[in-house]
C-alpha cells in the first residue's frame, strides 16, 4: 500500500492548477458572475481539450492521454477549486464517443435525472432533453433546464458512477478552496485589535473546515482507486458535505462581506448546492451505503 | 496512489491470519470489567503470546527490541487482530503506545534495557501520570514537585485520571523540577515504581460505573535520579514525543471495530423492524460513509508516515477530532435502533455509548485539538 500521490500525479495536479489559475482565476470568476447570462468560453474549452482534460482517460491508441480515474479525479478537483464553468463531466465522459469532445471542439452535456446543465450552449446532448424548460438557476455560472419527469431516461450505470465520482472531486476542490479563503480572511481581517482568526470561535470554524476537507479527500481519492460503487457513494456524501458546509462557514467567517455579490464566496456555495443534486443526490448514496451494511463489510 | 498490499504485505497478512486462527481459540475466557487483577493477567498473557510469536513491539525500532516493521505492516497487524476479535491492548496501552516509544526514542541504553523488554514480554504494566487536578488541557501548569536529595528525587503532589493505576508497576510521571523557570521549561519526565512508599492510589468511578482511572497521591515518594528520561527540565519536549505517538496510531484498531459494530447495528435494526424507517436507515448509511472515510484517512496517514520515516504527523489531530465525534454518533444511532432497550445497562452498546462520551475529552479535548489544527496546520494566530 502506498496511498499517497505519485510524483507524476503531483505534477499533473500542479500543471492543471497553473493552467486554470492563469485562465480562470478569481478575477475571471468575478467577471463571469457579473456578466448576466453566462456564456461558455469556447477558446478556454479548446485549451482544456488541447491540455488533455477531456481525453485524459482515453487510451493513447485512440488519441487520448491514457491515464486513469485517479488522474481524472485530481484534474476535476482543480476544476472545482476555481469553479470552472461548463458541462465538464459530460464532455469528459463523451470523449471518444462524441466527435470533437476529446479535443474540446464540441461541448457535450447530459440529462441527469430531470436536470440538464448548459443545454443551450451544448453541441450534443446525451439523453432525451425533449420538452426541456429553463430554470432561473441559483448558480449564476450554470444555466439549468428541467426536462419532464416522463422522458427522463435511466442512465447508463457506468456514467452515473463516474459522474458521481467526478462530482465528488469537484466538491473536494471547492471545499479546499473555501477553507483557504476562510483562513486567509481570518488571518488578515482585524477586529478588537487582533486578527479574527485569533478568536477561538473563528479558529474552530476554520479547523472544522479543514477536518471535513481532509476526511473527504481520503474518501474521494480512495474511491478513484477502487471505483467501487459503495466507495464512490461514501466519497460523494462526504465531499458534498465538505463543499456545502465549507462554503457556508467560509461565508460566516467573511461577515457582511460574505453576503455581497462582489465577494466570490456565494459562488462556491451555489455551485456546491447545484452539484449535490446530480445523480439522484444524497438519498441514493445513503441507501446504497445502508444496504452495504447488511451485505457485510467491504 | 495504491491501496493494494505489496507481495511482502500480503505474506505478512496471511501469516498473521493463520497464527490468529490458531491461537485465539486457546485464549482463556475474558475477565469481568471489574476484576482488575484478572484483566491485568489476561492482557499480559496476550502480550506474552504476541511476544512468543514475534509480533510484540512490531512497530518499535529493532534496537529497542522491536521488529522494525513498516507503518503499513503495523496497520495490517491492527486491522487483522481486530477483525479476528483478538484482545485489545488494554493494560498494555501506556507501555506499548506511550512510555515505551518515549523511552525507545529518548532513553539511555541502560534505561531501554531495563524497561523495554518487560513491556514487550508482557511482564510489566505502565500508567500515565500527566494530568493533575489543576492541570488538564493546560498540562504545562502541572505542580507536582520534585526536589533533588542525593541520588533521589523526592516527589510530592497529586495526579488524576490515571488510567490503570491500580494495576500498574510503573508510572510515566511529569514533575516540576524548577518552579522558577517558565512553565514549559521546569518539567522533568520520571519513571516511577508504583510500589514506592508514599504513593496512595484512590480509584475513581466513571460515569459508566466502573473504575477505569484513579487519583494518585504522592507524599515524599523517592524516585532515583537515574529514572529520569531526558535531561532535567527538558520533560516538556520529551512529553511532546509521547503525545505525538498517542495521537498518531492509537485509534486504528478502533475504527475497524466501529465498522463491525455498525454492521451489527444494521442487522439488529433489520431484526427489530427499525430498518423500515428511512430516516434511521439513511443515518446508518451516512455513518457507513463516515467510518469508511476514516479508514481511508488512516491509510492515507499511515502511507504518509511511511514516506516520512514513521514520524506521526499533525494528521493525527484531524483524525482524532472526526473520529471521536463519529464514535459518539455511532452509539447514539445504536440507541435509536434499540429504543427502550437502550436504557438497559445489560446491553453492551449501552455501556459503549457511555464510554464513548470520554472520547472528546481524553487525550486532548476536541476544543484543544481544534486549536492545534488551526494553529499548527492552518497557521492561525494564538489568541491573547
Ligand atoms: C477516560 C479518561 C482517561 C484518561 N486517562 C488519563 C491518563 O491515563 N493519564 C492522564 O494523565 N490523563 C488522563 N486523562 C485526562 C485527560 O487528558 C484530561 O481529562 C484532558 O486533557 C482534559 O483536561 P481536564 O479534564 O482537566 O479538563 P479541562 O482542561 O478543565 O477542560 C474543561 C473544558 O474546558 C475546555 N477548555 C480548556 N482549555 C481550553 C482552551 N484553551 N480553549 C478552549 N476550550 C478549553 C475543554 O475543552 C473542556 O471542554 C483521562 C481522561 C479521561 C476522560
Amino acid at each position: 500500500m502506498d496511498f499517497q500521490l505519485t510524483d507524476d500525479q503531483w505534477a499533473l495536479k500542479r500543471g492543471v492548477r497553473e493552467l486554470l489559475t492563469a485562465r480562470f482565476g478569481p478575477d475571471e470568476l468575478r467577471a463571469a458572475a457579473g456578466a448576466g447570462s453566462p456564456d461558455l468560453d469556447r477558446a478556454l474549452w479548446r485549451e482544456l481539450g488541447e491540455a488533455g482534460f477531456f481525453a485524459l482517460r482515453l487510451p493513447e491508441a485512440d488519441g487520448g492521454v491514457g491515464l486513469g480515474l485517479p488522474e481524472a479525479v485530481l484534474a476535476f478537483e482543480e476544476a472545482g477549486r476555481v469553479l470552472l464553468p461548463g458541462p465538464l463531466i459530460a464532455t469528459h465522459l463523451a470523449a471518444g464517443a462524441v466527435d470533437g469532445a476529446a479535443t474540446g471542439e464540441a461541448v457535450v452535456t447530459a440529462v441527469d435525472g430531470v436536470l440538464v446543465e448548459w443545454l443551450d450552449q451544448a453541441d450534443a446532448v446525451r439523453g432525451d432533453a425533449t420538452g426541456a424548460e429553463p430554470l432561473r438557476s441559483v448558480d449564476p455560472l450554470t444555466p439549468v433546464h428541467r426536462v419532464p419527469a416522463a422522458v427522463s431516461p435511466g442512465a447508463d450505470p457506468e456514467a452515473v458512477l463516474l459522474t458521481s465520482l467526478l462530482t465528488a472531486a469537484e466538491q473536494l476542490g471547492t471545499a479546499a478552496r473555501t477553507c483557504e479563503l476562510a483562513v486567509q480572511h481570518a488571518r488578515t481581517r482585524e477586529q478588537f485589535g487582533q486578527p479574527i482568526g485569533a478568536f477561538q470561535a473563528v479558529k474552530h470554524l476554520c479547523a472544522q473546515l479543514l477536518v471535513r476537507v481532509e476526511v473527504a479527500r481520503a474518501a474521494v481519492y480512495a474511491a478513484a482507486v477502487t471505483a467501487d460503487p459503495v466507495d464512490v457513494a461514501a466519497a460523494r456524501l462526504l465531499a458534498d458535505e465538505a463543499a456545502v458546509r465549507g462554503a457556508r462557514d467560509c461565508l460566516q467567517v467573511h461577515g457582511g462581506m460574505g453576503f455581497t455579490w462582489e465577494s466570490e464566496v456565494h459562488l462556491f456555495l451555489k455551485r456546491a448546492w447545484l452539484r449535490t443534486q446530480r445523480t439522484g443526490g444524497d438519498t441514493e448514496s445513503d441507501e446504497l451505503l445502508a444496504d452495504d451494511l447488511l451485505a457485510g463489510m467491504g | 496512489m495504491d491501496l493494494a498490499d505489496t507481495t511482502e504485505e500480503e505474506e505478512f497478512r496471511a501469516r498473521l491470519r493463520e497464527w490468529l486462527a490458531k491461537v485465539l481459540p486457546s485464549l482463556p475466557p475474558k475477565p469481568s470489567p471489574d476484576d482488575w487483577p484478572g484483566r491485568r493477567a489476561y492482557d499480559l498473557g496476550w502480550q506474552r503470546m504476541l511476544y512468543d510469536a514475534g509480533y510484540a513491539g512490531l512497530h518499535w525500532p529493532v534496537d529497542a527490541g522491536g521488529r522494525g516493521a513498516t507503518p503499513t505492516q503495523h496497520l495490517i497487524y491492527l486491522e487483522e487482530t481486530e477483525k479476528a476479535g483478538a484482545p485489545y491492548v488494554g493494560a498494555n496501552f501506556v507501555g506499548l503506545l506511550h512510555a515505551g516509544p518515549t523511552i525507545a526514542s529518548e532513553g539511555s541504553a541502560e534505561q531501554r534495557a531495563r524497561w523495554l523488554p518487560p513491556v514487550l514480554r508482557g511482564e510489566e504494566v505502565w500508567c500515565q501520570g500527566f494530568s493533575e487536578p489543576d492541570a488538564g488541557s493546560d498540562l504545562a501548569a502541572l505542580r507536582t514537585r520534585a526536589w533533588r536529595d542525593g541520588d533521589d528525587y523526592v516527589v510530592s503532589g497529586s495526579k488524576i485520571w490515571t488510567s490503570h493505576a491500580e494495576v500498574a508497576d510503573w508510572c510515566e510521571l511529569l514533575v516540576r523540577t524548577d518552579p522558577t523557570a517558565p512553565k514549559h521549561r521546569g518539567i522533568s519526565w520520571l519513571a516511577m515504581p508504583m510500589d514506592a512508599p508514599g504513593i496512595t492510589v484512590r480509584p475513581l468511578r466513571t460515569l459508566a460505573g466502573s473504575t477505569e482511572f484513579a487519583e494518585v497521591f504522592l507524599d515524599e515518594a523517592r524516585i532515583p535520579v537515574a529514572n529520569r528520561v531526558g535531561a532535567e527540565n527538558d520533560g516538556w519536549r520529551v512529553t511532546m514525543v509521547t503525545l505525538s505517538y498517542e495521537r498518531g496510531t492509537a485509534f486504528v484498531g478502533e475504527v475497524v471495530a466501529c465498522r463491525r459494530v455498525l454492521g451489527d447495528i444494521a442487522r439488529e435494526a433489520r431484526g427489530n423492524g427499525r430498518w423500515d424507517d428511512a430516516v434511521l436507515r439513511r443515518r446508518l448509511g451516512r455513518l457507513n460513509a463516515e467510518f469508511r472515510a476514516l479508514w481511508r484517512l488512516t491509510q492515507w496517514n499511515v502511507s504518509e508516515a511511511q514516506r516520512t520515516g514513521g514520524v506521526p504527523g499533525v494528521g493525527g489531530s484531524v483524525f482524532k477530532l472526526r473520529y471521536s465525534h463519529a464514535r459518539q454518533e455511532l452509539y447514539d444511532a445504536a440507541a435509536e435502533v434499540l429504543g427502550p432497550e437502550a436504557l438497559d445497562l445489560g446491553r453492551e452498546w449501552t455501556l459503549d455509548r457511555l464510554s464513548s462520551l470520554s472520547y472528546t475529552i481524553a487525550a486532548g479535548t476536541s476544543q484543544i485539538q481544534r486549536n492545534i489544527v488551526a494553529e499548527r496546520i492552518l497557521g492561525l494566530p494564538k489568541g491573547r
